[in-house]
């Protein structure tokens, strides 16, 4: 059946908008929601709060750094809290906030009604957010429900022998395995929802290479997601069994091998990265043409480049052990893997450029962060290029020199698109604007926040700062460098509170959005803002990558090109 | 076979250039200040210098700016210069791709009057696709090409015979050395003798673990290597200018991984063989400190300690034979003063916090008695 010729005549339930509900009804509501958009902006709220502990963190972290000898952490307290950083950051703040994203937007993208298994999409967001508690119960539980409890104390890639029983007594580590065992089955759950969406649930006339490249995008992150993350829950379970059963296959006095599990947790570990990245280049992806008034330049490319760094990184994870003694030629098949991804993702850097080229550019606040986007992730790629040169690694290998690129990768890159992608959305998913002035505001004191803070940091790395002491002795040239990145925290810490400020204050009182305020050309803009539950009232139809244009252009419609 | 012709000679010149190399590390590496200067100029050198560049510098002389950028030994030397390379091409391309970027957000923004129009609609370039995938490959393929080179040349260093061969083991958090070739045990502090232009004195470390993983990592004198348990590796180093060079440990170990420091101090020949013969010379019993040594053999001191030619013969903590010879405690979380000794003995947790040797609730004068013991152990 045509899905034009749904009767629009039969009456849409709409919600009993007379009286005001109790909170209880509004509590129940979305505790019990299938909703997509509900599940997506509870994924991205919930991800906003583990945001701003694991923030807080970092900022407590950046206060011991910033002097040398400083005592205002005891060390395993500073311990604590960068595996709570790294691991929270890195789970319960990346990962949810993709998935949040892609439930919002795939079906609204591709002209569907919701996602394929809505009830499995909301299964997949409560386990998260228990896994999540979980680790942070930790704190309060884990050498056991009877002594003090402690947070895990072993780094985020949680190397072993250091969590084996003999080293890590107590249960904190085993809050980490199980939290992030637990939150994995949620990612995986949302994974292939969104596989099984894309390839069946795209409207008529959209077909895969008419996709919008976002969705192009996470469909690679979502198979990355499938594949990947059963190593490091095989991992997981390995390491439970030797913690809890007595078996040897981490054990070294016994035997077992340390060097397995970093296999193991990098073959998950370094896709994960573009599992966190490749998010940012979809809403790049998406806002830069819009912003431009330009398509994205290179379609068919843009979409082999993204397919490609999904292959490809899934056969990088040993630059990552480049110091563990690995064979010469063992290091340079690494070394040369990791180079090949710069090829794919130079492609796209190419095709942004390609996009603005010749366009009408808009600096409006999403575009803005696009922009920095692309000269941080420039950054990011190329110290990454510096890093796959395996000799330069054995130097730069955890020191802070690492530190600095991953978190120009994951702030610069991710999180600066998804501040993008929250300003482009959310007048979306509210109706209402946020407010220009105080996006600006955010935009250019977080900019120079994050560049004071990790921009030194490269500086620190090169003159043989490790990664992960609590304290450095006065000397080694260090002092001014993180005096510099802790100086940059309290930029970044400003620029949160206007972001925090700014969604505040739009929910309150922001302007009246539109279907279309940014006269934009994909599916979800087609419908109301916010969009009603069933989303589109009469199934859409499309003939070309743009629908939108197509509409707004009947005498020049992009179909007559593609 | 012209073609055959043309190439050999290429062969035969990187051949060559690797045969010297191999063969005299130190007639081009030796400090060149003419490249240091040039670096400086492009602003890569970022710290202070650690002073004298002439050879056979001071020994006493602490390089405690581990600036990666300025090596001093001959395995660091070759990543320095592949490392230089590598930044240079990233920085060409950083300029390059930059300034197109910011061409393009100045140039194509959008100006007043540009309301309601929109920009003719490009689709894309084949050419111009092609062209920057084809520039990346290229750039990709000489970076292999010189990462496969050195990557092979360190790792498959050949090294002399008669090589200083030591024996570094990793524990929570201090480094245990041995010099299996003179019978010497000491810990934390790593002596080795310097290179000079007509002789070779490369060291051979084997580095293993007692615990958990570690690493070592003393950015002026090479790349870090992981120490693993249950794994022996191998790097080695070939100073040539004297002088303490610090270090740390590089791999999280657990609380004190960050008072997990390395001191190698690099000594002339003739320095570095009176230190191998002091340590190795029979330990002389002093007996102003008797009351003292009665206390550390009737304590569980020798359950960790090891004291050449006594009792003590524990290997979880660092060999204390000739401590005082040692210019810091616990792997240089304090410089090896009596005071700071003595801070130690009564409680290592003020120094250390959370450190494996415990507080071994002394009173004051027992502590005086174990530290005036100690402070005999020259």
């Amino acid at each position: 059946m045509p899905a034009s010729s749904l009767n629009p005549a039969v009456p849409i339930p709409q919600a009993a908008a007379a009286e005001r509900p109790s909170i209880p009804s509004i509590l129940h509501e979305w505790v019990t929601t299938t909703d997509h958009k509900r599940l997506g902006l509870m994924y991205i709220m919930a991800g906003l709060l583990f945001f701003v502990i694991s923030g807080c963190m970092a900022a407590l972290i950046r206060v011991q750094l910033a002097f040398p000898n400083n005592d205002f952490l005891p060390p395993q307290m500073f311990n604590r809290m960068f595996t709570m950083h790294g691991t929270a950051m890195v789970f319960l703040v990346g990962m949810p906030i993709i998935a949040g994203l892609m439930n919002y937007l795939v079906p609204l993208m591709i002209g569907a009604r919701d996602m394929a298994f809505p009830r499995l999409n909301a299964f997949g967001f409560w386990i998260f957010l228990f896994g999540g508690g979980l680790l942070y119960f930790s704190y309060l539980a884990a050498p056991g429900l009877s002594g003090a409890g402690s947070a895990p104390d072993v780094g985020w890639f949680a190397y072993s022998p250091l969590t084996g029983k003999a080293f890590s007594r107590g249960h904190s580590t085993d809050y980490w395995i199980l939290s992030i065992m637990i939150s994995g089955i949620g990612s995986i759950a949302s994974a292939i929802n969104v596989i099984v969406t894309v390839i069946t649930m795209r409207c008529r006339g959209m077909t895969l290479m008419k996709m919008p490249m976002f969705v192009w995008i996470v469909l690679v992150v979502a198979y990355l997601i499938v594949i990947v993350l059963p190593p490091l829950t095989a991992a997981q379970i390995m390491l439970l069994l030797d913690r809890f059963l007595g078996a040897k296959f981490f054990d070294t006095q016994a035997g077992g091998s340390a060097v397995l599990w970093q296999h193991f947790f990098w073959i998950f570990g370094h896709p994960e990265v573009y599992v966190l990245i490749l998010p940012g280049f979809a809403v790049a992806t998406e806002i830069i043409p819009v912003f431009s008034r330009k398509p994205i330049f290179g379609y068919a490319v843009m979409v082999g480049a993204s397919v490609m760094i999904g292959f490809i990184s899934l056969g990088v994870w040993a630059h990552h052990m480049f110091t563990i003694g690995m064979s010469a030629m063992s290091n340079t098949f690494f070394a040369t893997s990791t180079m090949l991804v710069g090829i794919p993702t130079g492609i796209k850097l190419f095709n942004w450029l390609g996009t603005m080229w010749g366009g009408k550019i808009r600096f409006k606040t999403p575009m803005l962060f696009c922009v920095a986007f692309l000269f941080q992730f420039l950054c990011a790629g190329l110290t990454g290029i510096m890093l796959a040169v395996a000799p330069f690694d054995w130097q730069l290998s955890d020191s802070y020199f690492v530190v600095a690129h991953f978190h120009y990768v994951l702030i610069g890159g991710l999180l600066f698109t998804i501040f993008g992608a929250i300003y482009y959305w959310f007048p979306k998913a509210t109706g209402k604007l946020l407010s220009e002035k105080l996006g600006k505001w955010h935009f250019w004191v977080f900019l120079i926040g994050f560049n004071l803070t990790f921009g030194p940091l490269h500086i620190a790395g090169i003159l043989g700062m490790p990664r992960r002491i609590y304290t450095y002795d006065v000397g080694r040239g260090w002092d001014v460098w993180n005096l510099l990145a802790s100086i940059g925290v309290i930029f970044q810490a400003v620029g949160i509170l206007f972001f925090v400020g700014n969604i505040l204050w739009s929910l309150w009182k922001g302007k009246k959005a539109g279907d279309d305020p940014w006269d934009a050309w994909t599916l979800e803009w087609s419908t109301t803002s916010p969009p009603p539950p069933y989303n589109f009232e009469v199934l859409p139809e499309v003939r070309s990558r743009r629908p939108l244009w197509d509409l707004k252009h009947p005498t020049d419609p992009d179909w007559k090109y593609e | 076979m012209g073609a055959a012709r043309r190439r050999k000679p290429k062969i035969l010149r990187r051949e060559g250039i690797r045969a010297a190399r191999a063969t005299f590390p130190l007639t081009q590496n030796h400090v060149n200040p003419a490249r240091i200067s040039k670096l400086k100029r492009l602003g890569l050198v970022v710290a202070g210098g650690t002073g004298s560049w002439a050879f056979g510098a001071d020994s006493a002389q602490v390089h405690s700016i581990a600036n990666i950028f300025k090596p001093l030994s001959a395995p660091a030397e070759a990543v320095y210069e592949i490392s230089l390379l590598a930044l240079l091409v990233c920085a060409g391309i950083f300029l390059v791709v930059g300034s197109l970027l910011a061409y393009a957000v100045v140039k194509f923004r959008s100006r007043p009057g540009d309301e309601g129009t929109e920009p003719p609609q490009i689709y894309g370039s084949n050419q111009l696709e092609m062209a920057w995938t084809a520039i990346p490959i290229l750039i990709v393929f000489v970076l292999v090409l010189v990462t496969a080179r050195t990557t092979a040349d360190v790792q498959n260093h050949p090294l002399p015979e008669d090589s200083l061969k030591v024996r570094v083991v990793g524990h929570q958090w201090w480094w245990e050395i041995h010099y299996p070739d003179h019978g010497v045990i000491t810990a934390n502090e790593l002596h080795i003798p310097v290179s000079s232009r007509d002789q070779r004195r490369p060291t051979a470390l084997r580095l293993e673990s007692a615990d958990v993983i570690h690493s070592f990592w003393v950015p002026q004198l090479a790349g870090k290597t992981d120490l693993i348990p249950n794994r022996a590796n191998d790097m080695w180093v070939e100073p040539y200018q004297t002088g303490t060079f610090l270090g740390n440990c590089a791999e999280y170990c657990g609380t004190q991984h960050a008072k997990m420091l390395l001191r190698v101090v690099v000594e002339t020949p003739e320095e570095f063989a009176r230190w191998i013969a002091s340590q190795k010379a029979p330990v002389v019993q002093d007996s102003s400190a008797q009351a003292g040594r009665d206390l550390f053999f009737n304590t569980s001191c020798v359950n960790c300690h090891r004291i050449s030619g006594t009792a003590a013969e524990g290997v979880f903590g660092p060999d204390l034979t000739r401590l005082m010879s040692r210019s810091t405690l616990a792997a240089g979380a304090a410089s090896n003063t009596p005071e700071n000794l003595r801070l130690w003995v009564q409680n290592p947790h003020t120094i250390k916090p959370g450190c494996l040797m415990p507080d071994m609730q002394l009173n004051p004068a027992e502590v005086e008695k174990i530290v005036a013991y100690l402070l005999t152990l020259k």
